[in-house]
């Protein structure tokens, strides 16, 4: 664990990403308490530019404080985030440690089915879902969850397919350990580093992919979100740029310390990286 | 007799934090025009590094601290990188050890040779020299040759095109590091002939690695012992071959396997094992294109008695190992019987084999893929009994015992197998078999990825084991040597067929197929009785 600390500290970008997004989970987590409240509720005169009338990022076209509402936003953006993650995870590393691991027609099955949703441009599929499925909090986390486990599913049935074949897996299989313990106990937890990298970056695309269904009016209309500051002031921003500005900071600085730490997890997460090394190789 | 190359007290370092300071010390050592130095060793005793620094190969975190090597008159520690690349290729020329991946894949043989021409400006000879020189490594045909893609040939044929490539320029020097290593016994013997013929009739001097000292006895005049990077003994290769003084090469010279068959009694007459009829085919290419089929298998049929151990020898590709794995279904045969204790277990299905799987074990090629990274060892040993429903604290009691039974200390249950070395791990693979009590044991090259001196000790501990344990063993290996001192009788595979088998004294005493007899007479350093150092050690 130390050691991982080390090489991952090793990569500046990744702990200048650690802390940015350490503090975006610090705002999301204590927005009630900065911002009491609702960010629905109007807040001072409408079209206020950021300092003025106590308002420090200004005011949206209904008087809301625009604060309120990157602060607030952040809780649903990073929670659609984390969530429809964790969902494609489970969704592509079920699907590809079957296929990996199976081989044969299993392996050409799942991976065809696969290739059905990578055929599709997932921000359409996305759309259509939550389109059909009303736009819920609950149906846009599953719209995400559905476009993005096949990048998953691919990273771990070629992991697998590499794992299934060293001799420490084969040696379980001599051992006559079920599949389930050899998947689980042998298999995974070697392929766990590209999954853990991958997922980093997964929640970076998933937080734009909502702001874009928010910015389209397919967010879900009781929650704030930075995607649906946005769009509401798109139509203002020449004369009110606070409102879209500084929503896009917010989803740009989320986003830039996912991709870095996700950057840093990789490169202290490959043994095969050089390090202490003086010269040039 | 000119003296060609004379390295001096060379020191070369290593980085920080590796297990010794230098990675040579106090290096001295000479070759002449006309002779071949073999420079002899165990993995990671400083042999490469010497003969990189000698070609000026040497990576930059690998700092020369000390000493002269003088090539033809020349301080070459002192020549510029322009002046080294121009000796380089021209006057002194390196082989490596691994053929397949040594040439460009994506350039014709005879293109690569040529460009080695061209870039000393001898670019318009080529279309002469290059057949020339295929036909004088012994490749047949070498107008198609020379117009070939490396895929498309043999690892010897690749070595043949190594070694005619670093001819090219007619070298004063040629340095060989490991060539014969990833090769074939058959072949391994063809480019020791080969290096030897053309060293004689071109007067080179050839600076041999290697860490066989049956190679050593086939190809070397003189001999250099290197452990730990320091130079522990040279000299003529008699001397040191038949009455060596130092303690280290005595060790390395007592463990090389002397190949002598002892007649051995008939164990039993009980069959453990029959395999009858069994067949492998794989199938290649798809819905498209061509498709290839390799029978991997095909009569092969064999007994296995209870209490023998029957080896399985063959060149690479000739299906031992997947005959071995069919044992153990990790391989499934299309047709065949696989008979153990009277029941054929190939029409079995996953929950039909766990008895079964109690009963018969494997031993892994590779130390170093065969024990999960990140699993505690003795929770490796230990997880095969638990499940079959042992105690966990009571298979723990007894990894503890079985480390000590493979001559490990019990405290390597809390480690991961990367704090261990090969042989160690290889122990570790070996105990974790029989935390399973079986009555059959295969072993799939247990040995082949170990020195030397390491698998000496191995193979005594496998061979007091099944003797302890009254195992069983089907022992596969490529190592003819290593098969005479360990296996009670003998199969000969070839192309998936058993083409002799017999016991141990007969298969080497009288062989009967003819490419027996072509394996025995590859076997390197035959001429050399390796002396019995066990006196006065």
């Amino acid at each position: 664990m130390k050691t991982f600390w080390r090489n991952f500290a090793r990569n500046r970008g990744a702990v200048v990403g650690l802390v940015i997004l350490v503090l975006v989970l610090i705002v999301a987590l204590t927005a009630p308490w900065i911002f009491p409240g609702s960010p629905w509720d109007m807040a001072g005169a409408p079209f206020a530019p950021p300092g003025e009338d106590g308002m420090l990022l200004g005011t949206d076209s209904l008087g809301r404080d625009v604060a309120a509402g990157i602060a607030h936003g952040a809780r649903v953006s990073l929670l659609v985030g984390a969530v429809s993650t964790v969902v494609s995870l489970v969704i592509g590393i079920g699907l590809g440690a079957i296929a990996g691991y199976l081989g044969g027609w299993v392996d050409d099955v799942v991976m065809r089915f696969t290739e059905f949703f990578q055929t599709i441009p997932s921000f359409v599929l996305a759309i259509l879902l939550v389109a059909i499925f009303t736009p819920t909090i609950q149906s846009i986390v599953f719209a995400i969850a559905v476009v993005s486990w096949p990048p998953v599913a691919r990273v771990v049935r070629a992991e697998f397919l590499s794992l299934r074949s060293r001799e420490f897996v084969q040696a379980s299989e001599v051992l006559g350990k079920s599949r389930i313990s050899i998947v689980l106990g042998d298999i995974l937890p070697n392929a766990l580093s590209p999954i853990v990298v991958l997922s980093s970056l997964m929640v970076a695309s998933a937080i734009l992919l909502e702001s874009a269904l928010s910015f389209l009016g397919l967010g879900d209309p009781n929650m704030m979100s930075w995607g649906f500051l946005i769009g509401s002031g798109r139509s203002v921003i020449r004369m009110a740029w606070w409102m879209s500005v500084f929503p896009g900071i917010a989803i740009f600085l989320t986003v830039l310390s996912l991709n870095l730490v996700g950057e840093g997890l990789s490169d202290a997460l490959n043994p095969r990286l050089p390090r202490n090394r003086g010269g040039k190789p | 007799m000119t003296r060609l190359l004379t390295v001096e007290n060379l020191t070369v370092g290593l980085p920080q934090g590796a297990d010794r300071p230098h990675a040579v010390e106090g290096l001295s050592l000479h070759v002449d025009a006309g002779e071949i130095l073999c420079v002899v060793g165990e993995s990671g005793s400083g042999k490469s590094i010497t003969a990189n620094t000698v070609m000026g190969l040497l990576p930059k975190l690998l700092p020369v601290k000390g000493g002269s090597i003088t090539f033809e008159g020349e301080d070459i520690l002192a020549l510029s990188e322009e002046a080294m690349r121009d000796r380089r290729g021209r006057r002194m020329a390196m082989v490596f050890q691994e053929p397949m991946t040594a040439l460009n894949p994506l350039m014709k043989v005879g293109d690569q040779i040529a460009e080695a021409l061209a870039v000393h400006g001898r670019g318009q000879d080529a279309a002469k020299r290059v057949p020339e020189l295929l036909a004088a490594v012994n490749l047949p045909d070498p107008a198609s040759i020379a117009r070939s893609h490396p895929f498309r040939l043999s690892g010897g044929q690749r070595q043949r095109v190594m070694i005619a490539m670093a001819l090219a320029l007619e070298p004063a020097l040629l340095i060989a590091d490991e060539p014969t290593t990833a090769l074939d016994v058959t072949t391994q013997m063809q480019i020791l002939r080969l290096v030897r013929e053309i060293q004689s009739r071109q007067g080179m001097g050839v600076m041999f690695i290697t860490h066989d000292f049956g190679v050593v006895a086939e190809i070397a005049d003189r001999v250099v012992v290197m452990q730990h990077g320091r130079i522990v003994e040279q000299g003529a290769a008699q001397q040191v071959l038949n009455a060596p003084q130092h303690p280290y090469t005595r060790a390395l010279i007592a463990a090389v396997p002397h190949g002598d068959a002892a007649a051995r009694p008939a164990v039993s007459v009980q069959p453990m094992l029959e395999m009858k009829g069994i067949e492998k085919t794989y199938h290649r290419g798809g819905w498209f294109g061509p498709k290839a089929t390799v029978r991997a298998i095909h009569s092969a049929d064999f007994t296995l008695f209870k209490g023998e151990t029957l080896g399985l020898v063959g060149e690479s590709g000739s299906g031992k190992s997947t005959l071995a794995r069919c044992v153990v279904r990790l391989v499934e045969p299309e047709k065949g019987e696989i008979i153990f204790a009277g029941e054929d277990l190939r029409p079995l299905s996953r929950t039909g084999w766990l008895p079964y799987r109690k009963r018969i074990q494997m031993v892994f090629q590779d130390p170093y893929a065969s024990l999960n990274p990140r699993r505690k060892v003795g929770d490796a040993i230990a997880e095969g009994p638990i499940t079959y429903g042992v105690d966990p604290a009571e298979a723990r009691a007894r990894a503890a015992e079985l480390l000590r039974l493979v001559q490990l200390d019990p405290s390597a249950l809390e480690r991961y197998p990367h704090e261990f070395s090969g042989g160690q791990r290889q122990r570790i693979g070996l105990a974790r078999a029989l935390a399973m009590q079986p009555e059959l044991l295969i072993a799939d090259e247990p040995v082949s990825a170990l020195d030397v001196s390491v698998q000496a000790q191995v193979l005594n501990l496998l061979a007091d084991i099944r003797k302890r344990l009254g195992l069983t063993m089907l022992f596969i290996t490529h190592d003819l040597r290593v098969a005479a001192q360990i296996c009670d009788r003998i199969a000969v595979m070839q192309r998936g067929a058993i083409v002799e088998i017999g016991s141990t004294a007969e298969v080497f005493g009288a062989p009967k197929h003819p490419y027996t007899r072509a394996l025995l007479d590859s076997i390197p350093g035959q001429g050399w009785t390796p002396p019995d150092l066990s006196r006065s050690a």
